[in-house]
């Protein structure tokens, strides 16, 4: 389970975030969604360390992530796995190579037990035999499949996904959330997913947490999204026509 | 590079250098990078030390026009020169323009597309990972460059020499291996060690803390050129007043 509490951050007397408190538990998946510019992406960057909040705590199963000095931070940091918007593998490595990465690093497993790891892996994601394509030569949604099974290569205890749709068409995307979600259950994760995609709030939101403008504004169930009188969750859950008829129509 | 930027950029080498998370992959990586920087650019290094070893011949004998001055003093010179500052200075403004930019480019290219921010969170040190096996492969191969370069410097104030007749090979021979002082050499090798590291450290600070996208990648790349050269020009002064 992550906690966070009363996180605060500002960039140049800039407040982007502003007391932001909640619990992700394991097992579930677990949303920040929000408009552009809500804080969410500085929120979760703040959650794996990339951004050191103004003031607030960041819990790992009761550990307080903010205060750990580099080394303590490793140690968390081999429990976590991360999927980036971008994807971000190496270039200059092909795709077993960027899933062997993190096993080269830390583990002491001989080169077939590694490679056995990342078959496993792959085959997770439904791309086995992709071993010595590049990166470049990957389609986005493979590149966010390579991204995820590099991200369980570890077996991590905690999964972010930072907009894994962005730039998918809808049929990859839905794809893509079942897997996050199908490992997820099967593994017991804590998984936290930013996105602003409504097809991922209504099909995987177990847990959601709304930001608008650096402020919680709720939180909830994909259930529970569509029967608030919230305004500002209302106008970002209905944006579009088809939410708006959908909603007028039931 | 105002104050904040010195700052930064120590503080950036205190991280480079922390203990590496598995040796072997270090080791791996540094490997790589010296065949990159030190095989990868011997073949330009070869070509413009021989062509400036021939042209410092045909100038210092058009500029001693006196018959008081043995020929022999165009080698002496053209030794001192090549091995003082030429090989050392010129190889490393040229280095700094080929591999400076591509280090820069490289690291701000990761910065930008997030693989930068997947190491950290993988718990790996990417200033380490990263730059320690660029600096260790500059501060190695530039030197040994240096040396190659002062050979074919040398060698090609032979052949300019000769072929265009302003000095005989005879002569030639004679004036550099009259009056060989050694401590030149160490002169020469402790500048390309201060060159290896700047040309390597600098472009990989500027590289490391891109924002932006393509465009800042480039301006990055420019800048890390341009100050990677005046930090080698500084520091050749600074080195031929501790040591001279």
């Amino acid at each position: 389970m992550i906690e966070i509490k009363d996180i605060y951050k500002s960039f140049s007397g800039n407040n982007v975030l502003q007391g932001i408190s909640g619990k992700f538990e394991e097992g579930v998946t677990n949303l920040i969604i929000g408009g552009s510019g809500s804080g969410k992406t500085t929120l979760l960057k703040c959650m794996v360390g990339l951004h050191q909040p103004d003031s607030g705590s960041v819990l790992y199963d009761g550990r307080d992530f903010t205060p750990m000095t580099y080394e303590q931070r490793i140690e968390v940091r081999k429990e976590i796995g991360m999927l980036f918007q971008g994807s971000a593998l190496f270039d200059s490595m092909t795709v077993e190579e960027n899933i062997m990465f993190p096993l080269n690093m830390f583990t002491d497993q001989t080169r077939s037990e590694k490679i056995d790891r990342v078959n496993f892996c792959l085959e997770r994601v439904n791309l086995a035999g992709k071993n010595k394509l590049f990166p470049a030569e990957l389609s986005g949604g493979m590149k966010k499949r390579v991204g995820i099974a590099r991200a369980i290569s570890m077996n991590p205890k905690y999964l972010f996904c930072d907009e894994p749709n962005s730039g998918l068409d809808p049929k990859t995307s839905i794809v893509i959330d079942e897997l996050i979600q199908e490992i997820t259950e099967e593994y017991k994760t804590t998984t936290i997913v930013v996105t602003h995609d409504m097809n991922s709030v209504m099909g995987i939101g177990d847990y959601i947490l709304f930001l608008h403008e650096g402020k919680k504004f709720w939180e909830g169930s994909n259930k529970e999204i569509a029967h608030t009188d919230i305004k500002e969750l209302n106008d970002f859950v209905f944006a579009s026509r088809f939410m708006k008829a959908a909603k007028d129509k039931f | 590079m105002n104050f904040t930027n010195f700052g930064r950029y120590i503080l950036l080498l205190k991280s480079v250098f922390r203990r590496p998370e598995k040796l072997k992959i270090y080791l791996k990586e540094i490997a790589k990078q010296m065949d990159y920087v030190g095989v990868g650019s011997l073949g330009l290094i070869a070509i413009i030390s021989t062509f400036i070893g021939a042209v410092m011949t045909l100038q210092i004998a058009f500029q001693l026009v006196s018959d008081f001055i043995p020929k022999t003093i165009i080698g002496s010179v053209n030794r001192d020169s090549s091995i003082l500052e030429l090989s050392p200075t010129i190889s490393a403004i040229v280095l700094a323009g080929k591999i400076g930019s591509a280090i820069s480019s490289e690291i701000g290219s990761m910065r930008v597309t997030e693989q930068i921010d997947a190491l950290e969170i993988m718990g790996i040190n990417a200033p380490g990972y990263l730059i320690l096996p660029k600096i260790i492969s500059g501060i190695t191969m530039v030197p040994m460059l240096v040396i190659i370069s002062m050979f074919l410097s040398i060698t090609g104030g032979y052949i300019g020499g000769s072929v265009s007749g302003a000095v005989t090979p005879a002569e030639y021979i004679q004036g550099i291996t009259t009056d060989f002082n050694p401590y030149t050499i160490t002169v020469a090798l402790v500048k390309a060690f201060v060159f290896g590291f700047i040309i390597t450290s600098v472009p990989a600070y500027e590289g490391f803390y891109v924002r932006g996208g393509a465009l800042e990648v480039s301006q990055a790349s420019t800048r890390a050129v341009v100050i990677s050269c005046i930090s080698i020009l500084a520091c050749d002064y600074i080195v031929t007043q501790l040591l001279l």
